[in-house]
């Protein structure tokens, strides 16, 4: 069985004007212990898909289970077995993190020793605190605090809505690394974010853009379907570079990356087009390498097929 | 000939009771520049561009902005400069149109100024047929574009852009740096602050700062040679990493 099974999930949102479809017909396997990312911009409907899971939204058509348990008719009971970050942190503010821990194991009838060894490594960090307001800590402690929270009952799917977002290169560092830890425990990991690099550390993931999920996978397989040639462009002045490639009629497609520019050239040109191409415009220190493509560059392929 | 500073600080220091926020800041941005300003959560970023855009008092230490004080200039600073941030940028109830004839409005520009550039502007984002839907409605890569063109509408000499892409897509994200990349090159000096390492890459030169200094700057190329680093990233992580201060 898996642990979340979700078929054709649909969620509409009506405004005074238009119909907006959050999530569109979504559908995808979780298996039991995996830590599966759900990878998109803003707007692609990962909010109302997890509240939808969670029980907290009712969808519009399609189906859902957690752990087994229907997402319409088993609410209490998915209620029980699943632990919810929401990104936005929403702790009491004006109760002290020990207070907050103390609060949400006794809502779930449990108590903060019986489950402490599942959140030990990370509320050792905001031990020093425990006596301050919720309200008065800095975005990474909150981070903390609303994970233990959201562990302390043991669930057995734990929903993570955006943890990293707006947080700095360190942190998101540190954070996924206690993810990984925590999957050690078997309990399985269902987290979104924006950043498109993340996905590399899930084991599988479901790219989503605009309520529609544009392919799911392993990171590894959703890369090795990315069929193009792609290289990577450097030159002197990188923006004129940039401009010259979009004209270009061998480029399918350029952008910027980083230090580089990526290129996928359409079927009939070559590289060696490319460098003569761009002797003629007449660029200083042109690198060209080949280059295996991301999860960004199949994002942005998929996006505009 | 090399280039005039347009922002150049020494030593600029803010404390607030017991604790400083920004430890003795010093250095230079070109006109023209796009200079990205990065730190960690809590390295004070934030409380250093508040002093940077006449916001927020130091507490010692000099700088010029566009050749204005921040001590005693603020008021000339706030014409010379743009803004925009990812938190607060546009009216949502307003329309595309009514926002630019806002910021246009605010800052002195005439009638005529305001429809030509309008004019310009819409063309130029290609949402001449969204000009009269409220902001609201537009998709967070749109509005994030369309900040940005606002926050330049009056033709600064310089535009601070704190945390611009948060969260949007990335073709939408690559988008908004040629839009920087194309100001740029109108003489506009661009400051930015940004999560992203790959967007550090596109900077002329980047600043990190770490428990209220400056512990590096250089151009991206310089910096990954000083730590021996092939990525931003990689150099980011070195310096970050050292932070003693707790992030308060």
């Amino acid at each position: 069985m898996s642990a979340v099974s979700v078929n054709k999930l649909t969620k509409l949102y009506h405004t005074k004007k238009e119909r907006v479809k959050a999530v569109e017909e979504v559908s995808f396997e979780v298996s039991k212990g995996e830590l599966f990312g759900i990878i998109g911009p803003d707007g692609a409907g990962k909010t109302s898909l997890f509240r939808m899971l969670t029980t907290l939204l009712l969808p519009d058509g399609g189906s859902a289970t957690v752990d087994g348990s229907d997402i319409v008719k088993d609410v209490k009971a998915i209620r029980k077995k699943v632990g919810y970050m929401p990104g936005r942190f929403s702790l009491y503010q004006d109760l002290t993190v020990q207070e907050n821990l103390d609060f949400f194991a006794t809502i779930f009838n449990t108590t903060v020793i019986e489950n402490y060894d599942l959140i030990k490594d990370i509320y050792v960090q905001i031990e020093p605190f425990k006596t301050r307001r919720a309200g008065k800590l800095s975005g990474g402690m909150k981070q903390k605090l609303a994970l233990c929270c959201a562990l302390i009952h043991r669930p057995v799917v734990l929903f993570l809505d955006e943890p990293t977002t707006g947080v700095d290169a360190v942190s998101r560092k540190e954070f996924w690394d206690m993810l990984k830890r925590l999957k050690d425990q078997a309990i399985t990991i269902l987290v979104s974010t924006p950043y498109m690099d993340e996905a590399a550390l899930c084991d599988r993931v479901a790219l989503m853009q605009t309520g529609r999920i544009l392919s799911t996978g392993t990171p590894t397989s959703i890369i090795s379907s990315f069929a193009s040639n792609l290289f990577t462009v450097k030159a002197e002045k990188m923006y004129p570079l940039l401009c010259d490639l979009e004209a270009w009629d061998g480029a399918r497609d350029s952008y910027s990356f980083g230090e580089f520019h990526h290129v996928i050239l359409n079927a009939q040109y070559d590289v060696g087009q490319l460098r003569t191409y761009l002797d003629s415009k007449a660029h200083s220190n042109v690198e060209i390498h080949t280059t295996q493509p991301n999860i960004e560059d199949c994002f942005m392929q998929l996006m505009q097929n | 000939m090399e280039a005039e500073n347009i922002i150049t600080t020494e030593e600029l220091t803010k404390r607030f009771a017991g604790f400083t926020a920004v430890d003795a800041i010093s250095f230079n941005v070109k006109k023209g520049e796009i200079f990205g300003f990065l730190g960690a959560n809590g390295a004070g970023k934030t409380t250093a561009m508040r002093m940077l855009c006449g916001l927020s008092k130091p507490t010692s230490g000099k700088a010029t902005i566009a050749g204005a004080d921040v001590y005693k200039q603020t008021e000339q600073i706030k014409k010379s400069i743009g803004y925009m941030s990812q938190k607060f940028s546009l009216y949502e109830d307003l329309t595309v149109k009514e926002n630019i004839r806002f910021y246009g409005g605010i800052y002195g520009k005439t009638n005529a100024f305001i429809k030509e550039k309008t004019a310009f502007l819409l063309h130029q984002l290609n949402i001449e047929n969204e000009a009269d839907k409220l902001v609201a409605s537009l998709p967070l890569g749109w509005k994030q574009k369309l900040a940005f063109s606002v926050a330049i509408f009056h033709e600064p000499q310089i535009v601070f852009l704190d945390e611009p892409t948060g969260g949007v897509d990335p073709v939408t994200r690559r988008e908004f740096w040629n839009l920087i990349y194309q100001a740029s090159e109108r003489g506009i000096t661009i400051f930015v602050t940004t999560h992203y390492m790959d967007e550090a890459e596109y900077c002329n030169r980047v600043s990190i700062m770490v428990d209220g200094k400056i512990e590096a700057l250089d151009t991206p190329r310089g910096l990954k040679e000083t730590y021996n680093a092939t990525t931003m990233d990689d150099v980011f992580l070195q310096l970050a990493r050292k932070a003693t201060r707790a992030d308060v």
